[in-house]
């Protein structure tokens, strides 16, 4: 039952797909266009969760600081937004007229949003918690006592971190990261409120499947296929990648 | 006011909706129904209109008037862009009446052979600049657009505002650049609001809705390119006898005022 209910609606994609005309539909100059953007910024915002949400789970798992409970309440509460209140909060912080945006505005002549690194910006904000969520988990499961072992045998922090914590803790940081890009690629709300559309910069593969819904459901189905496709590759790839290595190991 | 149609009660629609299933048949003479929307309480059942977004507000309020007359009438909307509207009215969801912001997606629907008349145009809408108060931007006209110096939106070429816009453009000569290709009209008005962009080309309905926060400002060239608001009753309405009572207060004196008064014009033709 389960598996029918997620994997039907991607069976009636694939038999509503136009097959017969999905070369041409493909050959326009957006898809690849609104691919790469995708591909391009869903990995930058792994890449940028990654630095910001290991250290950051270490502090929720290992740490013993004040209001704990309540940082792992904040770090969830983008699960929870809606991804368009999201996307407004990010103006309100960071746009033009906002709180951090206006001196940015003012002094330097920066803005953020519609641009790519508005697009980053979004995907990060909605899918670090994921990456977050999965590494704390991972640094809980790991045993801490090889932690104070090291910490014994003369290691300092850093070093204890780097080469005891890190490779306990490596599947859950990588599935983390998975679960992160996978959500950054599929992101919408945010990203079409905070970055805007616009082909080339802003427009990324689920934006261009919206649009092109309002236009032409065939090639809707035929760019979603495209993100499906793109995206369960990699996902495939990747998996086999550090499966072969955890047996390895 | 506005969010009676969400407050009565799923059961109470229900019944209705099987009350008014025999009377579906003698809906078709138009004469009868002009005097029935008029004797109150005649009305019964659920009424499902489709409607452009930038009806929300006009609409919303005829809806209401249509329910205070006939106390057993229920009227629901979908706002939504109309081309979204014209995607779901073909992929088979019931509905009454469709009132779109633009003959093309209009043309959709009566393409797949889902109207019950022939649509007829009821008012008409033009582009205008929308700046946010102070007008940070300095825009003074639709040349502004092709300023790469400025944040400006404006809808994307898919829904009937960018539609429009492009037009505008193309007849003024202008290459636009815009930063970002909006939705649909209303999120473009968002930005203004937010003050995120200089200008956003709009309907000149939603200038007058924003209030204060958005300022208007009108451009000759908006006039080559008038948007005109079909409405048609759909073949395949549950509440037949409903869909031409509203179809008539729209079109009727009071119908006509409200959208008057809403920044909408009287149609030319």
């Amino acid at each position: 039952m389960a598996v029918a209910f997620l994997v039907l609606p991607l069976v009636g994609l694939v038999v509503r797909a136009p097959w017969s005309t999905i070369g041409p539909q493909l050959a326009q100059q957006e898809v690849g266009q609104a691919l790469r953007l995708s591909l391009f910024s869903a990995t930058l915002a792994t890449l940028l969760s990654l630095v910001l949400g290991v250290p950051l789970a270490w502090v929720l798992a290992r740490s013993r600081i004040r209001g704990r409970s309540v940082l792992r309440a904040l770090v969830t509460v983008p699960l929870v937004l809606p991804p368009v209140v999201g996307g407004v909060a990010l103006f309100l912080v960071i746009g033009r007229t906002g709180i951090l945006g206006r001196p940015l505005y003012e002094h330097l002549g920066v803005t953020i949003p519609f641009t790519t690194t508005a697009v980053v910006i979004a995907e990060t904000f909605v899918a670090m918690p994921f990456l977050v969520i999965s590494v704390e988990g991972a640094l809980r499961a790991a045993d801490a006592r090889f932690e104070d072992a090291a910490a014994t045998l003369g290691a300092d922090r850093w070093t204890t971190f780097r080469r005891v914590t890190l490779p306990l803790v490596a599947p859950g940081i990588a599935a983390g990261a998975v679960l992160c890009w996978a959500r950054a690629l599929g992101e919408f709300g945010a990203t079409i409120t905070f970055a805007g559309n616009f082909p080339g910069t802003t427009q990324t593969m689920p934006l261009a499947v919206y649009l092109a819904l309002q236009r032409d459901p065939e090639a809707a189905i035929v760019l979603s296929l495209v993100l499906l496709a793109v995206s369960l590759g990699t996902l495939l790839l990747l998996r086999d990648r550090w499966l072969g290595r955890g047996v390895a190991a | 006011m506005k969010t009676r149609a969400l407050l009565v009660l799923p059961a109470v629609a229900a019944l209705a909706l099987s009350a008014c299933g025999g009377s579906s048949s003698d809906a078709a003479g138009t004469s009868s129904s002009a005097a029935a929307s008029s004797s109150a309480g005649d009305l019964t059942g659920t009424l499902t209109v489709f409607a452009a977004a930038s009806l929300t507000d006009v609409f919303t309020d005829l809806g209401d008037q249509l329910m205070t007359d006939n106390p057993d009438l229920d009227v629901q909307f979908n706002f939504a862009g109309s081309s979204a509207l014209a995607t779901q009215l073909t992929q088979g969801a019931p509905a009454d009446v469709f009132a779109s912001a633009n003959e093309k997606q209009m043309t959709v629907v009566t393409g797949a052979g889902l109207q019950a008349g022939d649509p007829t145009i009821f008012t008409e809408n033009v582009l205008e600049i929308a700046v946010p108060q102070g007008n940070p931007g300095k825009v003074t006209g639709l040349a502004d657009f092709g300023n790469a110096d400025l944040t400006l939106a404006i809808c994307a070429a898919d829904v009937p505002c960018g539609a429009a816009a492009k037009a505008v453009f193309a007849d003024a000569g202008i290459t636009a650049r815009p930063d970002t290709e909006e939705e649909d009209v209303k999120a473009a008005l968002t930005k203004v609001q937010l003050g995120e962009v200089d200008a956003a080309l709009v309907y000149a309905t939603d200038v007058q809705a924003a209030g204060s926060d958005v300022a208007g400002i009108p451009f000759p060239e908006a006039e080559k390119e008038i948007n005109s608001y079909p409405i048609c009753t759909l073949g395949s309405a549950p509440n037949p006898k409903a869909a031409q009572a509203f179809v008539e207060l729209v079109n009727s004196a009071a119908g006509q005022k409200a959208l008057a008064d809403a920044g909408f014009r009287k149609p030319t033709s």
